[in-house]
């Protein structure tokens, strides 16, 4: 029996593993569809971004109540990952808390560190589902989330307080069976939250004991491996891609746009011809229409957003009432990449599906609402920047498309006849001299 | 008071300290040439020793590239650079925090290095060295002014203690809105907006971010960027506000308040 209870564990973690590093490997090749970017510059400053803004959640501190809670979620998250780390070697020795020889007198003491941070979490689980479903916060009752990211958000807070409690409701039988002597379930000593539900098992025959704490102990290890699985398709990723997005982020000022050294060479050449090589080829692309266009660094951006929506709660155009929601525009890029992801998975290659990110996902309303303020770049805890890829899509739309308002059209051209955005004449630019005082 | 081009200086073989960079607004706007003519007087009666380039002087091209118009922008900073270099320009002082931080964070990948000074930054300057001395219970002595940050000056480039640091120096009751500093909420203008009408929505952007400053009590708003001060007042107009609270540059100001 425990030896066939094994061969199930090891199916189990080698279809789990296998699945996940499957899928890892899709959002790898994903995130790559896009133009390279170096971002390899400056190790210290960048590793600096990943202790600060992925490790230390600075950005969350702007509201430290809420980071505190964000905080033992996640700290509980990686904690009781060394819990999981003895359900696995269990699972695969056929032991049975492996590490309470080793560690002895401790054991109790971690393992109830963990049930702390068990309560803790299934506690913060319970009042983050009350601020999203009868608080209704105004960020989480937006339209942005209608549907499947809603219910997302949701699906990943029941499951760690179901999580949680199997960790604690198995605790609880295995005291229960320890009390009635059993060679197996060697005494842990103490476990203080569980000891408190494990009287109730206490008229249970042991034979039916074992069962239950086994049925927790598997339901706990296929969550866990159900869990894993579930991430890559979920909001749920920024516990993973926070880290690389904090270390890749732009370590400019946020002000600076990226620069097009294609067209700054075909100006340079076009007023200095001498400069231009004989072999000089015109760029191919001006801005970007699809994924593809966008740098590596915003596909990895648009994985890596929990659709928290501090970024649209910030956002001058969304607050008055435009369409555009810098959370909205991170969700399409990535389901975009998604949809160009799976069409790479059935046809070997990209074939042309006549979509694109621009029109299809992202509408041109929203691109022209932005005043590229900065503040939902500012926000955004785990380094995203939603700007960068409304500007590259502006630039598509007017470098490629023609597609600009009259108004702008007038102002470009005002720009470049009158050398500024009024139909001002050029001499008169310093008539204000004539009007100071004493003149 | 004499304003001198670099063209002039050059022709009397000077060369000056700094150029003043009045940017479009500040040339052609009504509103904005006040500023201008405000931050001009100071640098005179200071004795700073400037010019500006008057009619030499074109877009950064700052709207044009945050619309999408790569080329433009491109076009009008390889202008300009000629132009700066070619004058030997080391050190740039601008009213605008659109040219601020096209000059400092965008040119010199272009090829235009100088140092960049916001004006607030220079006006700060100019009163820890004593250089400014403001009249003993000037008029915003005691009122009640808020600040409203400009995006490219705060957010872009972490500016936010040069300015208040010079209304304090006004002897005035600073009061600050919910969203400010980092969290400040933008007049609308930005990204080429104020060159065009607003997207269907709710509400004006400038009408929000005015509400909110009103909503404070203040008799003054201080701006530090000609756009946000058009689309202050234009929001103050439009709460038929203007008889009670002014929107003012915090140049105005100082210049209001020298002696």
């Amino acid at each position: 029996m425990p030896i066939l209870q094994q061969i199930l564990f090891v199916a189990l973690f080698i279809v789990a593993t296998w699945l996940f590093t499957k899928k890892a490997g899709e959002i790898k090749r994903n995130i790559f569809l896009g133009r390279p970017e170096d971002r390899s510059d400056n190790p210290s400053k960048r590793w600096k971004n990943v202790l600060l803004l992925a490790l230390g959640q600075k950005k969350m501190f702007k509201n430290p109540l809420v980071a505190f809670l964000h905080l033992i979620i996640y700290g509980g998250f990686i904690i009781i990952n060394i819990e999981v780390l003895e359900l696995l070697l269990d699972g695969l020795l056929g032991t049975h808390r492996l590490f309470l020889p080793l560690l002895g007198n401790y054991y109790a003491f971690i393992i109830n560190v963990f049930e702390s941070l068990a309560v803790l979490v299934t506690l913060v689980c319970v009042v983050f589902l009350t601020r999203r479903n009868i608080i209704k916060l105004k960020r989480f009752a937006n339209k942005d989330l209608e549907g499947w990211p809603k219910s997302d958000a949701n699906y990943i807070l029941i499951t760690e307080i179901v999580l949680m409690s199997l960790f604690l409701l198995m605790n609880a039988t295995d005291q229960a069976i320890q009390l009635k002597g059993s060679e197996h379930y060697k005494t842990t000593g103490s476990l203080f939250f569980s000891s408190f539900i494990s009287p109730y098992f206490s008229n249970i025959p042991l034979s039916s004991l074992v069962v239950i704490e086994r049925i927790c102990w598997w339901l706990h290890i296929i969550g866990i491996f159900t869990f894993l699985n579930y991430l890559p398709y979920s909001k749920h990723l920024h516990i993973v891609l926070a880290f690389p997005n904090a270390y890749y982020s732009r370590l400019n000022a946020i002000g600076q746009m990226s620069n097009m050294p294609s067209v700054q060479n075909e100006v340079l050449y076009a007023m200095q011809p001498e400069l231009a090589p004989t072999n000089a080829n015109p760029p191919e692309k001006f801005g970007a229409k699809d994924v593809f266009d966008l740098s590596w660094k915003n596909l990895m951006d648009a994985y890596s957003c929990t659709e928290c929506g501090r970024c649209t709660s910030a956002c001058p155009a969304n607050i008055t009432g435009k369409l555009l929601s810098p959370r909205k525009i991170m969700m399409a890029t990535r389901d975009r990449l998604e949809e160009v992801g799976m069409n790479i998975n059935q046809n070997k290659a990209f074939v042309d599906d006549g979509k694109s990110l621009i029109q299809n996902y992202i509408g041109i309303e929203e691109l022209r609402a932005c005043t590229t303020c900065n503040a939902c770049v500012e926000e955004c805890p785990v380094s995203i920047s939603p700007l960068d890829i409304i500007m590259e899509l502006r630039r598509a739309l007017i470098m490629e498309d023609s597609n600009a308002p009259q108004e702008w059209n007038s102002t470009f051209s005002n720009i470049e006849n009158n050398f500024a955005p009024w139909k001002f004449a050029p001499d008169d630019r310093a008539n204000w001299i004539n009007e100071m005082p004493n003149n | 008071m004499k304003v001198n081009t670099m063209a002039e200086m050059l022709a009397n073989g000077q060369t000056p300290e700094v150029l003043f960079w009045v940017g479009c607004a500040g040339s052609f706007d009504q509103r904005a040439q006040k500023i201008t003519k405000a931050f001009a007087t100071i640098l005179n009666k200071v004795g700073v020793n400037y010019a500006i380039l008057g009619k030499e002087e074109a877009c950064t091209g700052d709207p044009a590239r945050r619309a999408g118009n790569e080329f433009l922008f491109q076009m009008m900073a390889y202008q300009n650079i000629q132009i700066l270099n070619g004058y030997g320009i080391k050190k740039i002082i601008t009213t605008c925090p659109h040219c601020f931080n096209t000059f400092k964070n965008e040119y010199p990948e272009l090829g235009g290095n100088y140092e960049v000074i916001h004006h607030t930054s220079f006006l700060q300057q100019l009163i820890d060295e004593g250089k400014i001395k403001l009249k003993e219970g000037g008029e915003f002595k005691g009122k009640k002014i808020v600040y409203h940050d400009s995006c490219y000056l705060g957010r872009s480039n972490n500016i936010y203690e040069a300015p208040r640091k010079v209304l304090e120096a006004l002897d005035a009751e600073l009061v600050e809105m919910k969203r400010c500093k980092s969290n400040g909420l933008c007049c609308g203008a930005g990204g080429a907006q104020m060159f065009k009408e607003d997207e269907p929505g709710n509400k004006r952007i400038n009408t929000e971010r005015t509400d909110e400053a009103l909503e404070t009590g203040a008799t003054f708003i201080a701006s530090a960027c000609p756009f946000c001060n058009t689309m202050m007042t234009d929001g103050v107009k439009n709460r038929e506000k203007e008889n009670e609270v002014a929107v003012l540059d915090i140049a105005e100001m100082i210049a209001a308040s020298m002696e």
